[in-house]
């Protein structure tokens, strides 16, 4: 069914190209397919990482084509066992996943976790902004935290899911100036949007999610920016990060490729190279500019690294906030 | 004035010959993925996301909408031919449009749906062009506490289809809430009644349990009673279209319909369903008709939620056009379709972009007019469906809902939760248990739930929140009154018809 439909749909993309034509150019002769999975519905932020990166490995003539599957669920812990299972040595295949399925494989207890697949590259990621409601009290970072500090229960704050990005970073800031995480009062929403509204319609005292969520607001003055996450200033951004605003921690909700468990060294080099030609690609880097995701490039045994020692911290701050 | 102004230059964008030719395209494969279960508006869109590489930005803003506006006209067709709702905003629409099409008013529904979507889509897509900035403020003063009220009132609309047995409807009721609470929970990350499967964490899927408490529940029951010889299906009685009367019953729903449900599809946690949920419940109190609920089907019960679905889709529009409030799946696939062409959609989006917006404002007109004559000599088609013997079209029933249902996810898990809760829908339908209480507590029970948690996590524990708000307030009278309403008016009528001297007890 799958691939009906998903032949339909392209027969209808390219009926629509064709009205226009605008043809895409002529695929490079002898390069590589490859497939890619996502661990999610179409639409959210992998399934939009992964229809980037098959666009611009075609339009760099690094790929002649892409097949990608979306198996979605529960952040990702409903494909991971798949991709392990069945995709086990397929060595141009590449999943999507990052900082949400961490959170998701620990809160979910889930049997299967990352370091069952090949770490391949991290590619983006979203630093989380503190912001507030124009009319609130809160001028900066440090009267948010002096109020969390007096009383963590009358600061309620809105964010994502429970155990999702912004929870945590939620904790690690209480964690930073020494508040105890389980007396925090976090209002998880669905999605950004809802979140975005509680803020807009005053409910709630701040509010924490990607930056990209509340970049618009900010500009049009609806909200207030307090602080970022990123490891240093941004341009075009008049805010401090938080360690700026002396509260020590850095977050980026990165996502990141993965190749199937027991590919050959030979396809992992190969793919390692064909990602970070990728990365390098000024067609990479405009389409992160426009959909606000920071290129953080780490490639092989030091993203292995980095993803031992993400774990680690984001199973310390689940177990503070009582999640895991 | 001004408004106006643009929306005349927002025509001239739309009405290029090469923008008409994507509305159509957008309002043909809308109505197509409509009909098809499990096959959303959200997901099309997302798979056709890849086209903004190739095309201008005006263009698939305009193949989006009409294929957003077009999913909201396909969805009524399954649910009223063959009790199969496509989206779960239609699923309210196959309670009575089902039974109509069963006793030979079949196209009657799919008129009335058709042309009440049209009216509410126009009023609807109207409220966007000059009220949008009035209603968000509106919308945006909802808050949690506000929303567990609307959920309060919503849930008058069990007392309409209880059916004829309180305990058996409020059963259904709880059966709901429990296959509402399978999953992940929102407020605290944790697992409930998962039972360590990984395909439950997100929860049972309001679509794959209406079309097997519906569909399959009905298939069996009707092969159960094949020999029988009941419950025969009428093709068609009458007249193909709607009659006088049933044009005269249809169109207060329709304006109706539209007024409920456009603002609230514009609150950000609004929906498509609990407007529809409302507009069936009025409707039904309203209507001269009662009779035919639940028995030959009223032609009200399926114009009104119809009316309130399609304007509750414009309704969305209006948080993502004025804020950049994303409300619902589609609208954030729209919303990351702008940033493809590095738009940023939020509150200057009109300034900014204002040949874009304009340009999709007219195109919603536009595909209104299309879908209407798009979808009316339809009618005669689908209604043929009904002519296909018993056996025949309730196999084809079970195929199509299969085939949808594993369309969702691709998961087998999902087809078998489908035949459990098919069995289910089969017993209850043998011992006469409603079917109807346990999708609307699927909805509302989770909805009403999170909203009350986070009302209580804001207000730090103090239950005045809900009393103290004026709006909230308001809310919770309207549903006293709409529950206990009746009761007492009865009471009143009943003492003045025996006169006060024969009410014992009475000083």
């Amino acid at each position: 069914m799958l691939n009906r439909r998903r032949f339909l749909m392209s027969t209808a993309a390219v009926g629509a190209g064709l009205m226009t034509s605008h043809l895409s150019p002529a695929f490079a002769e002898g390069a590589p397919q490859i497939q890619l999975f996502v661990p999610a519905a179409p639409g959210g932020g992998w399934d939009q990482t992964a229809r980037t990166i098959d666009q611009v490995l075609r339009s760099e003539k690094l790929i002649s084509g892409s097949q990608i599957t979306n198996v979605g669920g529960a952040g990702g812990t409903v494909g991971l066992p798949q991709f392990i299972s069945q995709w086990t040595g397929k060595g141009n295949s590449l999943m999507v996943a990052g900082m949400v399925m961490v959170g998701a494989i620990i809160a979910n207890k889930a049997a299967n976790n990352l370091t069952q697949v090949t770490p391949i590259a991290r590619l983006t990621g979203e630093f989380e902004a503190l912001v507030v409601p124009a009319e609130s009290p809160f001028k900066t970072a440090a009267d948010f935290v002096a109020a969390l500090k007096a009383d963590p229960t009358k600061v309620p704050v809105a964010g994502g899911s429970a155990g999702g990005s912004d929870h945590i970073l939620f904790g690690l800031i209480a964690k930073t100036v020494g508040v105890p995480a389980t007396n925090l009062s976090y209002v998880p929403f669905a999605g950004g949007g809802e979140a975005l509204s509680a803020l807009l319609g005053n409910q709630v005292a701040a509010g924490i999610s990607g930056f990209g969520e509340f970049s618009e607001q900010v500009k049009a003055g609806a909200l207030r920016l307090l602080a970022i996450s990123a490891d240093k200033r941004q341009d075009g951004i008049d805010a401090p990060t938080l360690k700026e605003a002396g509260i020590d921690v850095e977050l980026f909700n990165w996502r990141g490729v993965f190749a199937p468990p027991g590919i050959s060294d030979a396809d992992k080099a190969a793919m390692v190279t064909m990602i970070e030609t990728m990365a390098k690609s000024d067609a990479w880097a405009t389409e992160c500019k426009n959909r606000n995701w920071t290129p953080i490039l780490l490639t092989g045994d030091d993203y292995a690294k980095f993803l031992t020692e993400d774990t680690a911290r984001i199973t310390a701050i689940l177990k503070d906030l009582g999640l895991a | 004035m001004e408004t106006l102004g643009h929306l005349a230059h927002g025509f001239s964008v739309a009405f290029t010959p090469v923008n008409l030719l994507w509305c159509l395209l957008g309002t043909t494969l809308g109505t197509a993925i409509g009909v098809l279960p499990g096959l959303g508006p959200a997901l099309t869109i997302a798979l056709l996301l890849p086209i903004t590489y190739q095309v201008a930005p005006e263009a698939s803003f305009i193949l989006f909408a009409g294929i957003y506006y077009g999913a909201m006209y396909g969805g009524s067709t399954t649910s009223i031919l063959l009790n199969t709702p496509g989206e779960s905003a239609t699923i309210v629409t196959a309670l009575e449009g089902n039974r109509m099409a069963r006793s030979g008013r079949g196209g009657a529904a799919l008129a009335t749906s058709a042309i009440g979507s049209f009216v509410a889509g126009t009023i609807g897509t109207m409220g966007v062009a000059f009220l949008a900035p009035v209603v968000v403020k509106f919308a945006l003063a909802f808050g949690p506490a506000e929303y567990f009220s609307l959920m309060v009132l919503a849930f008058i609309t069990v007392s309409a289809v209880l059916g004829s047995s309180s305990v058996r409807g409020l059963t259904s009721l709880f059966a709901g809430f429990v296959i509402g609470m399978i999953g992940v929970d929102l407020q605290t990350g944790q697992p409930r009644f998962t039972f360590g499967t990984n395909e439950l964490l997100d929860g049972v899927d309001v679509i794959i349990a209406a079309v097997g408490l519906f569909a399959v529940g009905e298939t069996l029951y009707m092969a159960s009673r094949r020999y029988a010889g009941k419950d025969e299906i009428v093709p068609l009685k009458g007249s193909l279209y709607m009659t006088a009367a049933e044009w005269g019953r249809s169109w207060k729903p329709w304006l109706r319909g539209a007024a409920i449900g456009f603002p609230i599809g514009a609150m950000p946690a609004g929906g498509a369903e609990i407007p529809t949920f409302l507009s069936y419940a009025i409707e039904k109190k309203l209507s001269k008709h009662k009779e035919e609920f639940g028995t030959v089907g009223a032609i009200e019960g399926v114009a009104g939620p119809e009316a309130a679905n399609n304007a509750s889709a414009a309704g969305v529009l209006v948080p993502m056009l004025t804020l950049g409030l994303p409300t619902s799946a589609t609208a954030a696939i729209m919303l990351s379709a702008f940033q493809s062409y590095g738009i940023n959609p939020g509150p200057l989006l009109l300034t900014t972009q204002g040949d874009l917006v304009w340009g999709l404002i007219a195109s919603l007109f536009i595909a209104n007019v299309i879908l209407v004559i798009l979808n009316l000599p339809l009618i005669g088609l689908w209604v043929r469906l009904l002519k296909i013997p018993a056996p025949q079209l309730y196999a084809g029933i079970l195929v199509f809902a299969t085939v949808g249902t594993y369309g969702i996810s691709q998961s087998p898990i999902d087809l078998v939760i489908l035949y459990l809760l098919g069995a289910a829908g089969f017993l209850m339908r043998r011992f006469d248990f409603p079917t109807a209480p346990v999708i609307i507590g699927m909805i509302l029970g989770p909805l009403a739930e999170t909203q009350f948690r986070r009302a209580m996590t804001i207000s730090n524990g103090d239950w005045s929140v809900f009393y103290t708000h004026k709006l909230s307030l308001t809310l919770l009278t309207l549903a006293f009154i709409g529950l206990a309403g009746p009761h007492i008016w009865a009471f009143i009528e009943h003492r003045r018809r025996r006169g006060p001297e024969h009410v014992p007890g009475d000083a």
